[in-house]
């Protein structure tokens, strides 16, 4: 069903996550950059309740890349995913004329801009006016655990944590500086987890819109687990691969004349644009 | 004489290292350090003095770690330095490439296997042909760095190629798109490219001109200005005299901020000709993996 502006999203606060949640409930989904994939998000909300979540939060980042940017409202409101806004909700919002990705690679912003200028245009001004809005950060306590929920970082909606360019002590810092003992975050399209001192620990919890650069079709999502749920202490991650109908997201692509390069990302598993800002490790695992 | 802005180091992101002085095999003719085979104002830093910086960089949660010089290759601990740096976090060193040794790149490549850390090799050429790159940088040192890039992608590394810009800005395409076809005909069929603005200070001063009284920093100029972008909001560097507050300023007096990292903490006055540079062009001395520009944050009640 397509979202019809102020049927649903119409009560400004549904979706948008509440700041500070007291949440006793023992399993969690955290979903990152969906960018416009509604086929993975619909399969991963199913998934995870299939798995006992309790409570769905999606880091932002809602649209770029993929086809019919308003329909990933839609799940959003349905399975009442709980939001907080990406660099790229904050551009569309506000009605910027660009990503504000940064990349100097003229094919790097070629392709950006494809996708910023069709994601732009297909989503509706109410759900632009509710990306607008969306908070940029979330707190929960959960089982005595303070849980920071961000996109890029803390800090800074659109900052870059990859794995091999962020050292342990930053990220000790971060959680030192928030007081958080468990930081979730998105925004370079790659799952990866560090442990932290006092066990505490930093997850970016990957993206549903689109595939790791790592040869698969797969796209990821992460679970938390507390109390009973967590036998095996305090709390449990799980990173969770997600098949879904990504052979009839091409095909909308296609029919929405999207890049071919987006396309063969999303049959191949392999990134081909905007590469520039992987740091060498990340950029080594693909084959572009 | 204008007025001048001072900023606050928002956090020690980028830890640099004076790791050769300034001490160089060549001696480019835009250096705004005037290194060379014979400079010695700056000296080098041994493996004891990184490892000790190393340590005291924790409690100031940095995130990553450049080392710069003259050329780091010339500092005989440079292996054993970059393997220890990648115990601690992520490694970058700018280098000209032209003085590798294979063990040397084989040690590297182990030591970046073995780390979660991402270890960039930095390689300046300044065009991509011989013709625009030795007069700057010396007879035959086109060829001679780009056989040390070929090095290093033969042991599996991707160098960022980063160039100072020798020519006028509209040209930048122009000139990229040959060197990312030169690089592919030298077998880097990945290249990765950054240009940088020239600083008039140091040798460049001569080469050209330096700095006009007016090519200042005013405190009207930071008004909805994101001083992030500047590199004395996110970085110090440490040189055999101590901690200075960038790459860039090295000759000046007031660019020394103290022996720790903690009494390098105080702001900083954008009095510079050199920070006029920095504040046009943004983020010249970062990885492109950290390009970032601020965005607004919602106000949270």
């Amino acid at each position: 069903m397509l979202l019809v502006c102020g049927d649903g999203l119409n009560d400004r606060n549904i979706g948008r996550l509440n700041l500070s949640n007291l949440i006793n409930t023992m399993q969690l989904a955290f979903f990152g950059g969906v960018y416009n994939n509604y086929l993975a998000l619909d399969a991963a909300v199913r998934d995870a309740r299939g798995r006992g979540a309790e409570k769905l939060y999606c880091l932002g980042d809602l649209g770029a890349f993929g086809p019919h940017p308003d329909r990933v409202f839609d799940v959003i409101h349905d399975a009442g995913v709980e939001c907080i806004q990406g660099n790229y909700d904050n551009g569309i919002g506000n009605g910027m004329d660009n990503c504000q990705c940064g990349y100097t690679d003229p094919r790097d912003n070629h392709f950006a801009q494809i996708s910023y200028d069709y994601t732009y245009e297909n989503t509706s001004q109410c759900h632009r006016d509710w990306m607008k809005e969306l908070p940029t950060e979330g707190r929960l306590e959960l089982d005595g655990l303070s849980v920071l929920l961000c996109h890029g970082s803390p800090r800074k909606t659109n900052e870059f944590l990859w794995q091999s360019t962020t050292s342990t002590h930053f990220l000790n810092k971060l959680a030192d500086d928030f007081e958080s003992e468990l930081i979730f975050g998105t925004h370079t399209g790659i799952h990866w987890e560090r442990e932290l001192s006092r066990n505490r620990r930093f997850v970016n919890v990957g993206v549903l819109g689109r595939p790791e650069n790592d040869g698969r079709t797969n796209v990821w999502y992460t679970l938390l687990r507390t109390g009973d749920d967590a036998p095996s202490g305090p709390y449990e991650i799980e990173f969770v691969p997600l098949v879904y109908d990504h052979e009839r997201l091409a095909r909308e692509m296609a029919g929405e004349k999207l890049p071919e390069e987006f396309i063969e990302t999303i049959m191949s598993g392999w990134w081909s644009t905007c590469l520039e800002v992987l740091p060498s490790k990340e950029r080594r695992a693909g084959i572009y | 004489m204008v007025d001048c802005p001072t900023v606050e180091l928002q956090a020690l992101d980028e830890l640099w290292f004076q790791v050769a002085g300034t001490r160089c095999n060549l001696k480019c003719t835009h250096c705004f350090i005037s290194c060379s085979p014979h400079n010695d104002s700056f000296g080098y830093l041994g493996l004891e003095e990184v490892e000790r910086r190393l340590k005291e960089s924790i409690e100031h949660g940095v995130k990553e770690y450049y080392f710069t010089g003259g050329e780091p290759f010339l500092n005989r601990e440079m292996v054993p330095i970059l393997e220890l740096t990648l115990q601690y976090g992520p490694a970058t060193v700018l280098t000209n490439a032209t003085v590798f040794k294979t063990d040397w790149l084989e040690r590297l490549r182990d030591a970046e296997a073995a780390s979660i850390y991402s270890l960039e090799f930095r390689v300046s050429i300044d065009g991509p042909t011989p013709e625009i790159n030795d007069p700057i940088r010396g007879e035959n040192t086109f060829e001679r760095a780009m056989r040390g890039v070929q090095m290093l992608v033969e042991y599996g590394f991707m160098p960022i190629i980063t160039m100072t810009r020798t020519w006028e800005l509209e040209e930048d395409q122009d000139v990229l798109g040959r060197f990312r076809q030169v690089l592919h005909e030298y077998g880097y069929t990945r290249p990765r490219l950054k240009v940088l603005p020239r600083l008039q200070i140091g040798a460049e001063a001569t080469r050209t001109e330096g700095y006009g009284v007016h090519d200042r920093v005013t405190c009207e100029m930071m008004d909805d200005y994101d001083a992030g972008q500047l590199i004395c909001t996110h970085s110090r560097i440490v040189t055999d005299r101590g901690v200075a507050v960038c790459p860039i300023l090295l000759e000046a007096p007031d660019a020394h901020l103290g022996q720790s990292l903690s009494d390098a903490r105080t702001p900083f006055a954008l009095s510079h000709g050199a920070c006029y540079t920095c504040y046009q062009y943004g983020a010249i001395c970062t990885n492109t993996s950290v390009n970032q520009i601020e965005q607004s944050r919602s106000t949270i009640t």
